[in-house]
C-alpha cells in the first residue's frame, strides 16, 4: 500500500514536471495511508527544523568570527580531535569555527542574491507577459543571451567588472540566476491573462501596471516563493565556486570558497581535514535549503493541499 | 529549410554581437588596472613613470570603450581577435590552442555523463519504487547538491594523493615535449578530470530520464505490451527507448553549457590547461582581449550544441520532421 501510494504521488509529480507529450496515465488508486514523513504536518516540521538549523548557523557564524581568524601557532596542522573537531590549519586556526563562520557568510550572500535575482525574474516575467508582443520578444532574447553564456563565465565577467569582492558575487549571482524562474512566472501570468476577469479589467481600461500589481502579483506569489527558495542552493554553490576561483570574497574573510582554495595547497601534505569537512558542511547546507524548497513546493501544489 | 538556416545565422550573429558588446562593457567598467594586475605591486613601485605609461599604452588602458570596441570589431570580423596580453600571442591562436586542449576532456565527460545519466534514469524508472530506484535517486539528489570543485578535490585526494593511481595534475607528464607524450599517458591524465566533470551532469539527466521512463511504463501501450506477456526490459527496449531518446537528447545537448561551465572549476583544480583554466587566468590577470575571445568561443560552443539538438529532433522523431516540413513547405 505504501509503495502504491508513493507511486501515485510520483506519477502526479512527473505529470507536472514533464512538459512535452505526456501520455495519459491511468493509475490504480490505493487509499492514502498516513505514513511518517508524508503528511502536511511532517513536511512543515521538516521545513521548520531546516530553517532553524540554517538560522542557527548564521548566528553561530557571526559569533564565531573572532575565533575563525584567531591564529595560534602552537596548535598548527592538527588533525581532528576533541579540542578541535575539524582540526586546525597551518596558522593554527580552528577549522570548525572557520567552517561555521564561512557557512554563515555564504548563507547571507546566498539569501541576498537569490532574493534580488527572484525580483528581477518577477519584473521581467510581468513585462514579458503583460507588456505586449515586442516586450515579450525582447525578454525572450534577453533570456537566450543570459542562458547562452555558461554561468561561470558570465559570473567571472561580472565579478571582474565590479573589481571582485562580495558585491561582485552578489550582483553576478543575481544577474545570472533569474531566467529559469522568469520563464515559469511568464507562463503563469500568460495563463492568468486569458482569464475573463482580466479581459474585463483590460476592457475597462485598467492600466497594465495596475493589472500587474493587483492581479498578477498576488496570484503568482506561491510559484514565486517556491522559485525563490529553490534559487538559494544554486546561489550558494555559485558563490562558493566563484570565491574558490579567486573572483569572489577576499582571502581574509572566512568563506567556504576561500577555505577550500587554501586547502588545495595542502593536499599533498595529507591535510585531508582542511578540505573534507568544510565541503561536506556546504553540501549539508545546500541539502537543507533544497529540503525547505521541496517541502514548500509540495505544500503548495494541488496534490499537497489534499494531503 | 533555407528560412531555418537564415534564421539561425541571424540569431547566431546577434548573439555574438551582444556577447561581445556585453563583455567589452563589463571589462571596461572594471576598476582593475591591467597594468598593475600583471606587473605586481613591487614592480609597479620601482618602475619609472614613462615605463608605466608605455605599458598602459600597450594594454590600451586609457582609450574610451566605444573606440576600442569598434576598432576590435572591425578587426574581429576579419579574423584578428587581438593580442592576448597574458600569453603574448594572438587571441585566436590561444583560444584555438585551449579548445584543442579541452576538447578531449569536454567530449569524454559529455559522453560519459549522457550515457551514465540515461542508463541510471532508465534503470530507476523501470524499477520504480524498489531499492535500486531509491539508491539511484538518493545518489542523484546528493550529486546535484555537491560543489563540483569539492568533488574534484576529493577525487584528487583519494585517487592521486592517497592511492597514487593517477597523476596530480596537468594533461601530460611534466617536463616532456609534446611529441614524446603517448596516447596512454594522455588518457591516464584525463581519467580523473573527465570522471569528475561527467558526474556534475549525471544527476540532472538521470532524474529527467527517470520521469520519462515512469511515464512510459505507466502508459496504456506499455500495459498492453505487458499484458501480451512482455517483460519489463522487453517493453523498455521495444516501446520505451524511442520515446525516451527524445528528451534525453534535448537534455544531453543542453548540458553542454553546464559541462563547459563545470570545466572551468575542474580544470582549475586539476591544473588542466584548457579553456576553463585560460578563462580564470584571463579574468585574474586582467587580460581583456582574451576574456572577450573566450566568452565568444564558449557561447558559440553552447549555441552549436543547442542547434545540434534542434536538428536531431527530426532524425529521432519522424512526426516532428513531418510537422516541420509541413509548416515550412
Amino acid at each position: 500500500m505504501c509503495a502504491a501510494d508513493r507511486a501515485k504521488r510520483e506519477v502526479a509529480c512527473s505529470r507536472s514536471v514533464a512538459t512535452d507529450g505526456v501520455s495519459s496515465v491511468t493509475v490504480f488508486h490505493a487509499p492514502a495511508s498516513p505514513r511518517f514523513g508524508s503528511g502536511r504536518r511532517a513536511l512543515l516540521a521538516g521545513a521548520a527544523v531546516s530553517i532553524a538549523v540554517l538560522f542557527a548557523v548564521v548566528v553561530a557564524g557571526r559569533l564565531l568570527e573572532p575565533a575563525a581568524v584567531a591564529t595560534n601557532l602552537a596548535d598548527k596542522n592538527l588533525a581532528p580531535g576533541f579540542a578541535h573537531l575539524f582540526g586546525t590549519d597551518w596558522m593554527g586556526r580552528d577549522m570548525l569555527a572557520r567552517t561555521v563562520s564561512g557557512l554563515g557568510t555564504s548563507i547571507v550572500i546566498g539569501l541576498v542574491s537569490a532574493a534580488v535575482s527572484s525580483i528581477i525574474a518577477l519584473v521581467v516575467a510581468a513585462i514579458a507577459a503583460l507588456g505586449g508582443e515586442r516586450a515579450d520578444a525582447a525578454v525572450s532574447w534577453l533570456i537566450d543571451l543570459t542562458m547562452g553564456i555558461p554561468h561561470i563565465v558570465l559570473l567571472i565577467l561580472i565579478s571582474y567588472a565590479l573589481g571582485r569582492g562580495a558585491l561582485g558575487v552578489c550582483v553576478g549571482v543575481a544577474c545570472t540566476h533569474w531566467p529559469s524562474l522568469a520563464r515559469v512566472l511568464r507562463a503563469e501570468i500568460l495563463q492568468l491573462r486569458a482569464q475573463p476577469y482580466l479581459a474585463c479589467s483590460r476592457a475597462l481600461g485598467v492600466s497594465r501596471v495596475r493589472i500587474a500589481l493587483a492581479h498578477a502579483l498576488p496570484s503568482v506569489l506561491p510559484q514565486y516563493l517556491v522559485g525563490l527558495v529553490l534559487l538559494f542552493p544554486h546561489a550558494i554553490l555559485h558563490e562558493a565556486s566563484i570565491t574558490f576561483l579567486g573572483f569572489g570574497l577576499s582571502p581574509e574573510t572566512p568563506a567556504i570558497g576561500v577555505i577550500l582554495s587554501e586547502a588545495m595547497g595542502y593536499l599533498t601534505a595529507g591535510a585531508w581535514w582542511l578540505a573534507v569537512f568544510p565541503g561536506a558542511a556546504l553540501l549539508v547546507v545546500v541539502l537543507l535549503f533544497d529540503r525547505v524548497g521541496a517541502a514548500l513546493r509540495d505544500l503548495m501544489s494541488t496534490e499537497g493541499v489534499q494531503r | 529549410m533555407l528560412r531555418f538556416a537564415v534564421g539561425q545565422i541571424v540569431r547566431f550573429a546577434s548573439l555574438m554581437v551582444a556577447v561581445s558588446v556585453l563583455t567589452f562593457a563589463l571589462v571596461s567598467a572594471s576598476p582593475i588596472d591591467p597594468v598593475q594586475a600583471n606587473t605586481g605591486q613591487a614592480a609597479m613601485l620601482s618602475m619609472s613613470a614613462e615605463k608605466r605609461a608605455q605599458l598602459a599604452e600597450r594594454w590600451g588602458a586609457d582609450e574610451p570603450m566605444w573606440e576600442r570596441y569598434t576598432a576590435w570589431a572591425s578587426d574581429a570580423v576579419r579574423g584578428d581577435w587581438g593580442e592576448s596580453l597574458r600569453f603574448n600571442a594572438p587571441v585566436a591562436e590561444v583560444v584555438a590552442d585551449r579548445v584543442a586542449g579541452s576538447a578531449l576532456l569536454l567530449v569524454s565527460a559529455w559522453i560519459l555523463s549522457g550515457v551514465l545519466g540515461t542508463a541510471l534514469g532508465i534503470i530507476a524508472g523501470a524499477m520504480r519504487g524498489r531499492a535500486v530506484d531509491r539508491v539511484i535517486r538518493t545518489y542523484c539528489y546528493l550529486l546535484s547538491a555537491t560543489p563540483a570543485f569539492w568533488l574534484a578535490i576529493l577525487m584528487l585526494m583519494v585517487f592521486a594523493v592517497q592511492l597514487g593511481w593517477f597523476p596530480i595534475g596537468f594533461s601530460v607528464p611534466i617536463g616532456r615535449s609534446a611529441a614524446t607524450v603517448t596516447l596512454a599517458e594522455r588518457l591516464h591524465h584525463l581519467v580523473l578530470p573527465a570522471l569528475t566533470l561527467s558526474v556534475t551532469g549525471v544527476a540532472n539527466i538521470a532524474l529527467h530520464t527517470r520521469e520519462k521512463a515512469v511515464d512510459v511504463m505507466t502508459s496504456d501501450y506499455a500495459r498492453l505490451a505487458a499484458a501480451r506477456g512482455e517483460g519489463v526490459w522487453t517493453v523498455m527496449r521495444r516501446h520505451g527507448l524511442r520515446n525516451l531518446l527524445f528528451p534525453a537528447i534535448t537534455l544531453q545537448f543542453s548540458s553542454i553549457s553546464e559541462i563547459v561551465g563545470g570545466s572551468v572549476l575542474v580544470e582549475q583544480v586539476f591544473s588542466y590547461p584548457g579553456l576553463g583554466q585560460a578563462t580564470v587566468t584571463a579574468g585574474l590577470g586582467g587580460d581583456a582581449p582574451l576574456l572577450v575571445g573566450l566568452a565568444l568561443a564558449t557561447t558559440a560552443l553552447v549555441f552549436v550544441g543547442n542547434l545540434a539538438a534542434n536538428l536531431l529532433y527530426g532524425v529521432v522523431d519522424p512526426r516532428m520532421r513531418a510537422e516541420v516540413s509541413h509548416v515550412r513547405g
